[in-house]
């Protein structure tokens, strides 16, 4: 009988730094062989929470089960089956490609370290660089070590702590790729992250972290019901044609900022009510100067959660 | 043991840290060796008059040997201390890696690469005229000794490093242990010294340390000392080792 079948099984955890509670009571369920992204910006508690599943930190209460055993009672068999790819490459730059794919084997008890670390070598295309120490090695170079390091020993679940921050957009889909491919392997991936579309595009199921709460939890086309639709920012010429669009356009959600004569006006999204606007705009002879459409951010994202949740409280 | 089996792996990999960066060994023998040549050839004769019938060299060579040591130390305290900024650190503790393979492993290299110091500084010690009728006994009691203090000082060293909020800061509790050797019997009797100063030299942990190998080396015999620096090298490697796996377990990244 299969007594667990969620990889992780997180449950009112709690953390305080200092007089600071960073995590107020969080709980989520990942599935296993399923890609979770715990999405939030910076200062959301997303490190703080990898850190408590990984065993590096200690919640000050609440339990967080992972791969079956519990991380503050049972840490090392947590440790058995767990990788952990941080933000930064924690590799080895003195040592060489190869010496830390070995000695991580070593250190994993696999069969045959030196074997493991040619195969890797391989998948990750390194091997022209192998025996040259690490730090010759290029950003791109010590990522991809960091993740192959990561999947020596077959953990069943690999955390991935904000994994293209700062990368460019090739190294970034590289990452996505590596990362779906994992997965469709079989091993169960918890990510964190503050891209929405980094979520979007790999999670089965996301789930949103603000000022340490889980505000929002379901898959990405759950949660995209509840986003704001289309943003659209027009640029008008001057204050007065500012104030006649601010006047005309009474029906419509927006926010202005006089001082770059703009004003971001909330739509659905479809071309159709984009081609309304503008029309509406040109028939009242208002010139628009400028319009540009803005995907929605997570400050968006919390803000109509927030109100959501104080319009359902009232 | 997979304990052991992962403290050799952890070695492995600070001794490789420690044969890629040559200038750090020559920096440990250099300025041992230097103090030697410049204690034995400029001072030698004037200290020479105190000492009688022992020769210079063969009274100092001991503190020499401590010396090298206590350079050599410092350096495990840079490395861990360099680890806990880079962050390799955070992946060895995600790993089924027992805390004590992960200190030991920095441990046993730098036991391992302070013993091979010493034996270039004694090497070059027999040079300058160090001799010395020390049988097998003697010789294995002195080694003995020269390794626990070494492994002592190396816990004390991977301590200091936990503790220690920048790399080039690591090392500085070495500048302490090198004042003591020459606040001991080390370079001169202790009867030369002010009261004071005596009363300092002859309590302090160096003093029966440095006496008990000189007694080795020279005599023959272990000397009244011994049991006193068994006991501080010991009780300083029991407490080192105590208190740096309780500061690595609660440190927080």
């Amino acid at each position: 009988m299969e007594k667990y079948t969620a990889a992780i099984t997180v449950d009112q955890l709690r953390k305080s730094y200092k007089k600071v509670d960073v995590l107020k009571g969080v709980s989520f369920s990942v599935e296993k062989g399923s890609i979770f992204a715990l999405l939030g910006s910076n200062g959301a508690g997303k490190t703080t929470t990898i850190n408590i599943l990984t065993t590096l930190l200690n919640a000050d209460s609440g339990t967080a089960i992972v791969d079956g055993s519990d991380v503050a009672k049972d840490a090392t068999n947590v440790r058995k089956h767990i990788s952990l790819t941080g933000q930064f490459a924690a590799v080895d730059d003195i040592l060489t490609g190869r010496e830390n794919l070995e000695m991580i084997g070593d250190l994993r008890h696999v069969a045959n370290p030196a074997e493991t670390a040619a195969k890797l070598l391989d998948q990750f295309d390194l091997q022209d660089a192998a025996d040259r120490r690490v730090a010759t090695y290029s950003g791109g170079m010590r990522r991809r070590l960091d993740i192959a390091m990561s999947l020596i020993g077959s953990p069943s679940i690999i955390f991935f702590d904000e994994p293209t921050t700062g990368l460019d957009p090739q190294s970034r889909n590289s990452m996505w790729e590596t990362i779906k491919s994992l997965a469709d392997n079989g091993t169960t991936i918890f990510l964190t992250t503050q891209y929405l579309e980094e979520a979007d595009q790999l999670a089965d199921k996301i789930a949103i972290l603000n000022k340490g709460k889980i505000v929002a939890e379901g898959t990405p086309a759950a949660l995209k019901k509840l986003l704001p639709h289309g943003q659209v920012e027009l640029k008008f010429q001057n204050e007065k044609q500012l104030a006649a669009a601010i006047k005309l356009l009474t029906s419509y959600q927006t926010t202005q900022d006089e001082e770059s004569l703009s004003l971001a006006v909330t739509t659905d999204g479809t071309v159709a009510q984009l081609t309304q606007l503008l029309t509406k705009l040109e028939s009242a002879h208002i010139e628009v100067t400028e319009f540009t459409q803005k995907a929605p951010t997570l400050d968006d994202v919390f803000l109509k959660i927030v109100n959501d949740n104080k319009e359902k409280k009232s | 043991m997979s304990m052991i089996k992962d403290t050799w792996t952890m070695a492995k990999r600070s001794l490789r840290h420690t044969t890629r960066s040559m200038d750090t060994i020559i920096t440990v023998v250099i300025t041992p060796i230097a103090m030697m040549l410049l204690f034995v050839y400029v001072f030698g004769e004037s200290f020479q008059k105190s000492l009688g019938d022992v020769k210079y060299i063969d009274f100092i060579t001991p503190a020499i040997i401590i010396m090298t040591v206590v350079s050599g130390i410092a350096y495990a305290a840079v490395r861990l201390s360099m680890d806990l900024q880079k962050g390799i650190i955070n992946r060895f503790k995600t790993m089924p890696v027992a805390p004590s393979s992960i200190l030991g492993g920095h441990a046993m290299s730098s036991t391992l690469s302070n013993l091979f110091s010493s034996f270039l500084v004694l090497l070059v010690a027999l040079l300058i005229g160090f001799r010395t009728d020390a049988g097998i006994a003697e010789w294995s009691m002195f080694i003995g000794l020269t390794v626990l203090f070494t492994l002592a000082t190396t816990w004390l060293a991977i301590l200091m490093g936990l503790f220690a909020k920048t790399m080039e800061g690591a090392g500085a509790f070495s500048y302490i242990l090198l004042f003591l050797i020459f606040l001991s019997s080390g370079f001169t009797p202790v009867d030369n010294m002010a009261p004071a100063l005596r009363w300092f030299a002859e309590n302090q942990p160096m003093t029966p340390i440095i006496e008990t190998m000189r007694s080795l080396l020279t005599n023959g015999t272990i000397g009244d000392s011994a049991g006193v620096a068994l006991a501080w090298c010991v009780g300083l490697l029991v407490v080192a080792y105590v208190l740096a796996l309780r500061v690595y377990k609660t440190k927080t990244i």
